[in-house]
């Protein structure tokens, strides 16, 4: 296998986790339109739940499963107490709320599992799948990354696009005052986008745990890289998620693999420059672009 | 023309802010108005004796105490940039923290390698970044919203590594040294070094008020925030919006830069360390408690972003937990912090401060019933 070729595969299996990420910032900006930096946090939080009930036994899936509805309660909690009070103030200021969530979480997942590296089991091989005589960059384990990928992309679309529900969100997140005169509930909207988004972190934290390891601040390259990704795709766009995420892996793999690994950071500013000034919304946007 | 078409509009918060209509005369009608009343003057006055009070107020403070102020100063410049930017013309950064490294590296270069005096160096720390700004500002002048903060978000998690990457030039994981000046020997031999340092940062802190707030009286300041407020509607009035902004973009650097070369000189180090992603971040959070687009927000803004932190580290300490724990404890109480101080004062302190104080006037008239 050429040199290319794998670092290709790896940079398809990393981009596939940024790709996760990416469609939860696209869920959570598409129903509440804030950028939501705790994400990272609440992704990292349900997965060290997931890990302490496997340390007690419980099997996988149900960790899996547990993890996602605390990541689902969790965003909704945060919504209904923190979000739901700067609501109506400069979105600068759900930002910045968004950002103290983050730190105070990160804060509390060291003090109640410390702050060392920990490994987290997977439940399929991560050594790449061999075929021939060669190794592919590519294991089992972003197989299952890559249906799980799919599955979450398939329900989002079907959720935003051919269901009552989705078109309450979208519309509570695009004209509030509109949607409120029409009856739709609001406020439970934006609920359900935070907790579909702390269930979709719960499924990506557990999915890039076994490769960038657990500790409490595991999560926020992969969250910047993330929203790279997002911007790249358009923000709007779950498929666009989709496929930045794909771009920021495999640019960053080859970066990495040819130029030397501290590039891949400022590569990734690189990257999103050019693809914004030839698409300054992405390149999946559905929105056209302002005209002013 | 284009001013009066804008100031007529009824937006309560442009029109707040206009100044009072005498001055606004003076300045396109030459109507004679005493020097001290023409704002740039009084501005400068204002600032001259505020330097002098300092000079003699920080003559009593301990060497401690003056270090703790020096360390304040860097981030009052940094943040008065990111304040003009981001609530007089409506861009947002998450990038700050990256441009205060281009200032830092810039003085620590410039200090290697030529023997300039102090001010120059500052002044070319400033200049080098407001032309890196106003690039910066050509991207982002094309950019909206949550698109701008990703790239400026990328951009401050990119540029520390190019140091690490480029170590020959500048320095690596360790960074450069910078040597701190010694005061001039005018000021006698017990004035102290830390005194020194604090009273530099106080001179470039009222220069960057002075230019903060007559730029926001001026009509770029007008133009700015009519781009702010709408787009179109400036572009119809004749403004180029892509001109203000790459103007707001290039000058918010400006002082960021200045900031950078300030922390540089006050820590006498330039390492990536110093200018994590973390730092552009709670630049923007230090800049919304403070009360964003004042002149006096920064100054709130730098205060807590150096302060409670090292505020929670303490009372943490005095649990007696151990070390990890503790570091913990105190990074949470800091989040904690963040989120509350937000829910309670959402227009940031100065918004805080100016309620209570225009509530306390109009009871005073009696215009407001308890």
């Amino acid at each position: 296998m050429s040199n290319l070729g794998n670092f290709v595969l790896i940079g398809l299996s990393n981009g596939l986790i940024y790709s996760v990420v990416a469609i939860c910032i696209v869920l959570i900006f598409r129903s509440t339109r804030v950028i939501n930096f705790s994400q990272a946090a609440l992704a990292m939080f349900s997965t060290y739940v997931a890990v302490s009930l496997i340390d007690r036994g419980v099997p996988y899936y149900l960790a899996f499963l547990i993890a996602v509805i605390f990541g689902f309660i969790a965003g909704a909690l945060i919504e209904r107490f923190l979000m739901r009070r700067v609501e109506s103030k400069s979105p600068l200021n759900a930002v910045i709320v968004a950002v103290g969530v983050l730190i105070t979480l990160e804060a509390m997942a060291g003090v109640i599992w410390g702050a060392t590296l920990r490994n987290f089991p997977s439940h399929f091989s991560l050594i790449g799948i061999k075929i021939g005589k060669s190794r592919l960059g590519i294991s089992p384990f972003d197989i299952f990354i890559l249906v799980v990928v799919l599955v979450l992309l398939g329900a989002l679309v079907f959720l935003f696009r051919y269901t009552k529900l989705g078109m309450m969100m979208r519309a509570s997140a695009f004209a509030p005052e509109v949607a409120r005169l029409l009856g739709v509930r609001v406020g439970r909207m934006l609920t359900l986008g935070w907790a579909l988004a702390g269930a979709g972190g719960a499924v990506a934290g557990m999915l890039a745990a076994p490769r960038v390891f657990l500790f409490p601040n595991n999560m926020d390259a992969v969250l910047v890289f993330a929203f790279t990704a997002a911007i790249i795709g358009g923000l709007d766009s779950p498929v666009g998620a989709l496929v930045g995420g794909l771009i920021m892996g495999v640019s960053l793999s080859l970066i990495g693999g040819y130029l030397g690994s501290d590039l891949e950071n400022p590569g990734a500013f690189l990257i999103l420059v050019v693809v914004l000034m030839a698409r300054p919304q992405g390149l999946f946007s559905s929105i056209s672009e302002r005209r002013v | 023309m284009e001013e009066s078409t804008i100031s007529g509009e009824s937006n309560e918060n442009l029109v707040s802010e206009i100044p009072p209509k005498q001055l606004d005369q003076a300045a396109s009608e030459k109507i004679k108005l005493p020097l001290w009343r023409l704002p740039l003057i009084r501005n400068c006055g204002i600032g001259i004796v505020a330097i002098a009070l300092f000079f003699v107020i920080s003559g009593h403070l301990s060497l401690y105490r003056n270090y703790q102020l020096a360390e304040v100063g860097p981030y009052i410049l940094a943040l008065l940039g990111l304040s003009l930017l981001v609530g007089q013309n409506g861009q947002i950064s998450i990038g700050h923290g990256a441009l205060m490294a281009i200032g830092a590296w810039t003085f620590a270069l410039f200090q290697l390698h030529t023997k300039l005096p102090l001010a120059v160096l500052l002044i070319l720390a400033t200049l080098v970044t407001f032309i890196f700004g106003s690039l910066l500002g050509l991207v982002a002048a094309r950019l909206r919203g949550p698109y701008l903060a990703g790239t400026t978000l990328a951009l401050a998690l990119g540029l520390p590594d190019i140091a690490t990457r480029y170590r020959s030039l500048f320095g690596g994981y360790q960074g450069l040294q910078i040597t701190q000046p010694s005061p001039p020997a005018f000021l006698g031999a017990t004035f102290s070094a830390q005194q020194y340092l604090a009273v530099i940062d106080m001179i470039c802190i009222v220069i960057g008020i002075i230019i903060f707030a007559n730029l926001i009286r001026s009509k770029t300041g007008r133009n700015m925030r009519a781009v702010r407020d709408d787009e179109i509607a400036s572009r119809i009035s004749g403004i180029s919006v892509q001109k203000t902004q790459v103007f707001a973009f290039a000058v918010s650097a400006g002082a960021a830069g200045l900031g950078g070369a300030l922390l540089a000189l006050v820590s006498s180090n330039v390492s990536p360390g110093a200018f994590t992603l973390t730092l552009s971040i709670s630049l923007l959070a230090g800049m919304v408690i403070g009360g964003t687009g004042t002149i006096a927000g920064p100054i709130w803004g730098a205060f807590i972003m150096v302060y409670v932190p090292q505020w929670a580290t303490t009372a943490t300490e005095k649990l007696n937990l151990n070390q990890g724990i503790a570091a913990n404890l105190s990074l949470g109480l800091y989040g904690v912090l963040l989120i509350v101080i937000i829910l309670l004062a959402p227009m940031g302190i100065q918004g805080l401060l100016r309620s209570g104080f225009s509530k306390v006037v109009l009871r005073r008239q009696g215009k407001l019933s308890k």
